[in-house]
């Protein structure tokens, strides 16, 4: 009996290690963050539900950094629907909105979140929601609840719903290193091995539809580019060309690969079209062109190039070819990521000998820097622009961390081992 | 004994005295002052083992270094090519050669400056006659770092073209 106490206790830690790399720790928040408290949920009598809805729903919007969720013990009350709300205590607790909600089972093998979201200063319901999920989703019905709250709080499509690609490194003896390509839920929950490698994995993408992921791999020995189907898992080698075979880049209507080939010389940017297999030269110069980043209107792509003696941003017209200049402040611009808008891109940025992230306003050509730690890089936007994800150091390991568009509010996702790297945001996955 | 210990201590002391002074020359990460006083600190660790015998495979020099964001061989590095083409033409087996960078920088861009070094030696190769069908490259970039820590000793370790 003892032993198999122990044999249990021993699975759980290996498989609460294993399933968790990522935790989240916010280090600096907005200013005048929204107050707001989520009342935990009440629940029909006989339905157990695997997570505690509403601490993943405050756990969301506090690390959206733009709200400031009240806590439990501060609570007054545990109303479940807005006609056992007090609103006086409330206000007297400096909150401005108030979620409340039920759990139940009206459907076999679902679990449904009725709830209210409440303006304690005019004293009204302003949002009253009903989401449905398979019992097995918990954690996805409290960030589609989560998404409801902020859209209607903020008008801007809330994210919390999507998930992230990255890479580990984790060191086995001698110089050997086992390389994980890893997808998880946006909070790090959820996380899974899509593939995994003693040889270097790198520059995970998503298809603009969610549904397959491109990457390369060095499995061969040599550096080709992946597409794997995220419904199947099945994998297939898309290209093996001599040389580099890098920075896969889905283009917007998810029908062209823009990549990095040498077989021709130095490092140009190539689109291939995936139906067909063929391949189109779009830069064609002796320096390094690499990085490529699709506009959103898919006819010019964003990448760094060294042509000018130093790696900055340039924007090449895919049929023209023809070439400008996108970035000029600093010696040290790489590795753009456009806004979904078209209107600004976010890039490594090297100021005073220090690799940061910046975010660059297009239309002003102004560069805002967005980081303070050295050696980010890897930046990847939100579907919804509102944060993104980036690559750092912190304690001699690599970590995920993550930045508010305006800078404003900062977290990390350190591993629990290993290294890791090359975030990858995914789209809206609805 | 104790004798012993202090001088260790002493050596230990000057050592890193001495790697200091090559840390704190590379202000800005770019500086060619950096660069240049690492090379210095290598040549002296290998002029230690100078006396190599161009038949004996073990005492030649596989790993081929380089100073920051360049692709261009050192003094050092022709030295040691030159010791393994003499070598290589003696026997006629593939050559692969493995481009590495430093850290800093994108991944991107440092698989690209890992192939322009891996590159750079392949030309050299060539140019001293060893036949190009020999010769396969690839490059790992920053993947594949053979020391760790943010310290201008650890990044020249790892700005390297390594022959397998």
């Amino acid at each position: 009996m003892l032993i198999r106490i122990i044999t249990a206790l021993i699975f759980l830690s290996v498989s609460s290690l294993s399933m968790a790399e990522l935790t989240i720790q916010v280090n600096k928040g907005k200013d005048d963050p929204v107050p707001i408290a989520i009342v935990p949920f009440g629940w029909q009598s006989g339905l157990t539900v695997a997570e505690d809805i509403a601490s993943i729903v405050e756990s969301d919007l506090h690390r959206s950094g733009q709200f400031a969720p009240l806590s439990r013990s501060d609570m007054l009350g545990r109303p479940r629907n807005a006609t056992e709300v007090y609103y006086r205590d409330w206000k007297s607790l400096g909150v401005d909105y108030v979620v409340v909600g039920t759990l139940s089972q009206e459907v076999t093998g679902t679990i449904t979140a009725n709830y209210e979201l409440l303006d304690v200063n005019t004293q009204r319901v302003i949002l009253t929601g009903k989401e449905s999920v398979s019992i097995d989703k918990p954690r996805y019905l409290a960030h589609t609840v989560s998404d409801k709250i902020y859209e209607k709080l903020t008008n801007i499509r809330g994210a919390f719903r999507t998930q992230l690609l990255y890479v580990s490194a984790v060191r086995e003896g001698g110089n050997r290193t086992r390389f994980r390509l890893l997808k998880s839920d946006i909070d790090g929950a959820n996380e899974s091995v899509l593939f995994d490698s003693r040889e270097p994995i790198m520059a995970p993408t998503w298809s603009p539809d969610g549904q397959k992921i491109a990457y390369v791999s060095f499995e061969s020995t040599r550096p080709a580019i992946y597409i794997q189907d995220l419904r199947t898992n099945a994998r297939t080698q898309l290209t093996s060309f001599r040389g580099l075979n890098g920075a896969p880049a889905f283009s917007p209507d998810g029908a062209k690969m823009a990549m990095v080939l040498s077989k021709d010389g130095s490092p140009d940017i190539y689109v291939m079209d995936l139906a067909s297999g063929d391949l189109q030269r779009v830069t064609n110069h002796f320096a390094i062109d690499t990085e490529p980043a699709w506009m959103p209107d898919g006819k010019s792509i964003v990448f760094t190039s060294d042509r000018g003696g130093k790696p900055q941003i340039y924007k090449v017209n895919v049929s023209s070819g023809s070439v400008e200049r996108v970035t000029f402040e600093g010696d040290y611009n790489a590795r753009a990521r456009v806004l979904a808008d078209g209107l600004g891109l976010v890039m490594v940025h090297r100021d005073s000998g220090n690799f940061h992230i910046a975010v660059m306003d297009l239309k002003r050509n102004r560069v805002e820097i967005l980081t303070t730690t050295n050696l980010d890089e890897s930046p990847s936007v939100a579907p919804n622009a509102s944060m993104l994800l980036y690559a750092t150091q912190y304690d001699g390991k690599g970590v995920l961390a993550a930045v508010s568009i305006d800078g404003g509010v900062r977290y990390r996702l350190p591993s629990r081992f290993g290294d890791v790297r090359e975030p990858a945001w995914s789209p809206f996955l609805q | 004994m104790k004798y012993q210990a202090k001088n260790m201590f002493l050596g230990v002391a000057f050592f890193s005295a001495f790697l200091a002074g090559c840390a704190s020359t590379d202000t800005d990460g770019s500086g060619q002052e950096g660069a240049d006083s690492v090379s210095t600190y290598t040549e002296s660790t290998d002029s230690m083992n100078d006396s190599y015998n161009t038949d004996d495979m073990a005492n030649l020099e596989t790993v081929f270094y380089f100073e920051f964001d360049q692709a261009t061989l050192t003094v050092k590095a022709r030295q040691a090519l030159d010791a393994q083409i003499a070598r290589l033409k003696k026997t006629t087996g593939p050559v692969r050669l493995e481009g590495h960078a430093d850290e800093r920088g994108t991944r991107e861009y440092n698989i690209a400056l890992g192939e322009r070094r891996a590159i750079s030696v392949a030309d050299y190769m060539a140019i001293n006659g060893i036949p190009r069908y020999r010769i396969e490259t690839v490059s790992y970039g920053e993947e594949r770092p053979v020391a760790f820590g943010q310290s201008e000793s650890t990044y020249s370790q790892n700005r390297r073209v390594e022959l397998k």
